[in-house]
């Protein structure tokens, strides 16, 4: 299946055609409850997001800051599961086609089985699959699997990466690579990173898979920031701590879309 | 049989245990650990320098008892303890805390980190942290601050920050997330002194090789005062450290039952106990791959012990491996039959073993009346000072 575009890959080919930058927001599937799942993807969309991260909780995510941690396990308090997550994606597919990562950790995954998941999630219309926690020394028989079903497998990098491991994280990454913009757990930040440029310079060095940052963005200006060093900005925990603020209302997703369409402003204003 | 002391392999495996499940940012500083633990190894000066802490300052060779009163009374097996629990900060802990000192000073590390469970393997590192001078910040989960008490004050006594975790179920568990979430920050200063056989390689095997320690000076101390090897030797496991250490220079004594004991808490539903190999199944957490217990969905399950050190839902994968090639066998104790091994110990013999210790006397105790002729070695894995709140909950027969 390698070649073919997926709708990851068709997304960043647009984008660069029309010399844009996708906005990539992350959710956490479940939060505040599996029933509200989709309709916030669809609010994101309309919002301005091209790109969703579906996080799939884990009870121990050792990568996340509180706002993702507190997020998971309200998700997992509402009876979240990978089937739940699948079955979510199901129905987003019944309107939208906006391209769909889940993002999770290694084990809820292999209990599931990669073999399995891969028939699934593509089946579902699912379009890649990021683990934090999935090095690319341990991920060659869960690349195999996903790819297999035509499933894009996105990888980290990171400032602290040597020259060798960007090279391996380019090798095996389809779709994009996810640059983490600093060492350190996702979560707002005042100022974005210092690390995150030069990263992306050696990063380009090595491939020409679109690049994506990620970790710590949370205003508009942070976007803005961000928006030309990369193909693609990532927001996470200050939408997950939007969705945390409007939890109990009625008005939750439209809440999520004015703050995600205040957050993509810059990337339609500027080309 | 096949060779099983010579994993794991270059990538951190033990078969199909072991590994390296961390997120990017760790991978770098982790080869770097690897890299500075392997030159460590070559270097005389690195060896000699510990062998003379380990014995000057945390007081090895540690004895190897006979326990007379105790073997009498059970009629059965000779028990012989080794007394790991008269070094110095009262448990095996300062072994690896030693060895990863030096390793962190060798690599311009300024500040450590660690988790704690029963608060041992904190004190034994706050205890280095001063004696080398570097800053030290312990996370330890909020229940066994509570359980633990005595412990918090040491290593606040020894110049260490504690920080409390009340995420999840407030345990060590989510004490090692809090610890991997600031080594992920702060991972250019900092070193991350971790004290169990557990998380990504080099780790496993890295504290394997600081404990070691024990089970040569064992098998050595057996030659001499028994005049053979031990038929059984026996230890706790929670993430497997003072075991492995035990066990690990026996492996290819065929003759040598190796029985590691877990926590079988107060049920055998997931949630009330901590024996992974009793309806755990393989999964990662915290790095490594090996037999976990979680639910159907692969989260991670809770767990219940009355040690806080062998309450985790996780074991090291080397134990993982020498289950699963039938060379060590291992069981479970219940919280009652550590609290009543505790006792009958401390009548006995007149040592109070600490809580996680009792769960491989008890299981000694079990089986030994069974075993005439029997030689057994039980590893006496820490003292019972930091447990004399919970043994005072426990027996209000004593607290008049």
């Amino acid at each position: 299946m390698i070649g073919t575009a997926t709708r990851i890959g068709h997304l960043f080919t647009t984008k660069r055609a029309q010399n844009r930058k996708a906005f990539i927001a992350y959710l956490t599937a479940g939060d505040p409850n599996p029933e509200r799942t989709a309709s916030l993807v669809l609010a994101l969309e309309r919002g301005g997001a091209d790109l969703i991260e579906l996080g799939v909780p884990f009870s121990d995510p050792i990568a996340d800051g509180p706002v993702i941690q507190r997020a998971s396990d309200r998700a997992l308090r509402a009876g979240m599961t990978l089937d739940r997550v699948l079955q979510t994606v199901r129905e987003i597919r019944q309107s939208s086609g906006i391209p769909l990562l889940l993002f999770s950790y290694m084990n809820p995954l292999l209990r599931y089985g990669f073999q399995r998941l891969a028939h699934d999630a593509a089946a579902a219309g699912v379009d890649g699959v990021l683990l934090t926690d999935l090095c690319i020394e341990e991920a060659g028989e869960p690349v195999r699997q996903l790819r297999t079903q035509g499933l894009d497998t996105v990888f980290l990098a990171a400032p602290t990466s040597t020259e060798r491991r960007l090279k391996l994280v380019a090798e095996h990454s389809s779709g994009f690579v996810y640059l983490v913009s600093r060492t350190g757990v996702t979560g707002e930040q005042a100022a974005i990173s210092a690390a995150a440029a030069p990263l992306a310079e050696r990063m380009r060095k090595m491939t020409d898979l679109p690049l994506a940052v990620g970790f710590g963005i949370s205003s508009p200006a942070q976007v803005a920031d961000t928006a030309p060093i990369a193909d693609g900005v990532v927001v996470g925990s200050a939408l997950v701590k939007c969705i945390e603020t409007h939890a109990g209302k009625p008005t939750l997703e439209q809440e999520v879309e004015n703050f995600t369409r205040a957050m993509t402003e810059p990337l339609r204003s500027a080309a | 049989m096949m060779n099983l002391t010579t994993l794991p392999d270059a990538l951190g495996h033990f078969g199909p245990y072991g590994g390296r499940y961390v997120p990017e940012v760790l991978m770098s500083p982790l080869e770097e650990l690897e890299e500075a633990y392997a030159a460590a190894q070559k270097d005389e000066a690195f060896h000699t320098e510990l062998k003379a802490l380990l014995h000057h300052y945390a007081g090895r060779p540690t004895p190897l008892y006979f326990a007379n009163r105790l073997t009498h009374e059970l009629r059965g097996a000779q028990i012989w303890l080794k007394r790991e629990d008269l070094l110095h900060t009262g448990a095996h802990k300062i072994n690896n805390c030693l060895g990863q000192i030096l390793l962190a000073r060798r690599m311009g590390k300024k500040r450590i980190i660690a988790e704690t469970g029963a608060g041992q393997h904190g004190v034994a590192t706050a205890t280095v942290c001063a004696l080398f001078g570097m800053e030290c910040v312990v996370y330890m989960g909020e229940e066994d601050m509570r359980r633990q008490r005595l412990n918090v004050f040491r290593m606040r006594l020894l110049g260490a920050e504690v920080k409390g975790v009340a995420s999840g179920s407030r345990t060590l568990k989510d004490a090692i997330s809090e610890a991997m979430r600031d080594w992920v920050t702060n991972v250019a200063n900092t070193h991350y002194l971790l004290g169990s056989a557990l998380g990504a390689h080099p780790y496993p095997m890295m504290v394997r090789d600081f404990q070691k320690v024990i089970g040569e000076e064992t098998r050595a101390q057996a030659l001499i005062q028994i005049g053979r090897l031990p038929d059984t030797v026996l230890a706790c496991v929670g993430g497997g450290s003072n075991a492995i250490g035990m066990f690990f220079p026996f492996v290819e004594d065929e003759g040598v039952k190796l029985v590691g004991v877990e926590a079988g808490g107060r049920g055998d539903r997931l949630g009330e106990h901590a024996a992974r190999f009793n309806g755990g199944s393989p999964g990662v957490l915290h790095g490594t791959l090996s037999y976990l217990l979680q639910d159907e969905q692969g989260q991670v399950g809770l767990t219940h012990s009355v040690s806080a050190g062998l309450d985790y839902a996780s074991i090291g994968p080397e134990h993982a491996w020498l289950h699963d090639q039938k060379r060590c066998v291992y069981v479970s104790a219940s919280d009652a039959d550590a609290l009543e091994a505790a006792e009958r110990l401390a009548r006995t013999e007149g040592i109070i073993p600490a809580l996680e210790s009792s769960h491989a006397i008890a299981e000694a105790m079990r089986r030994a009346p069974f075993e005439a002729g029997s030689v057994y070695v039980v590893n006496v894995s820490g003292r019972g000072d930091k447990d004399i709140d919970i043994y005072r909950e426990n027996m209000p027969g004593l607290d008049r």
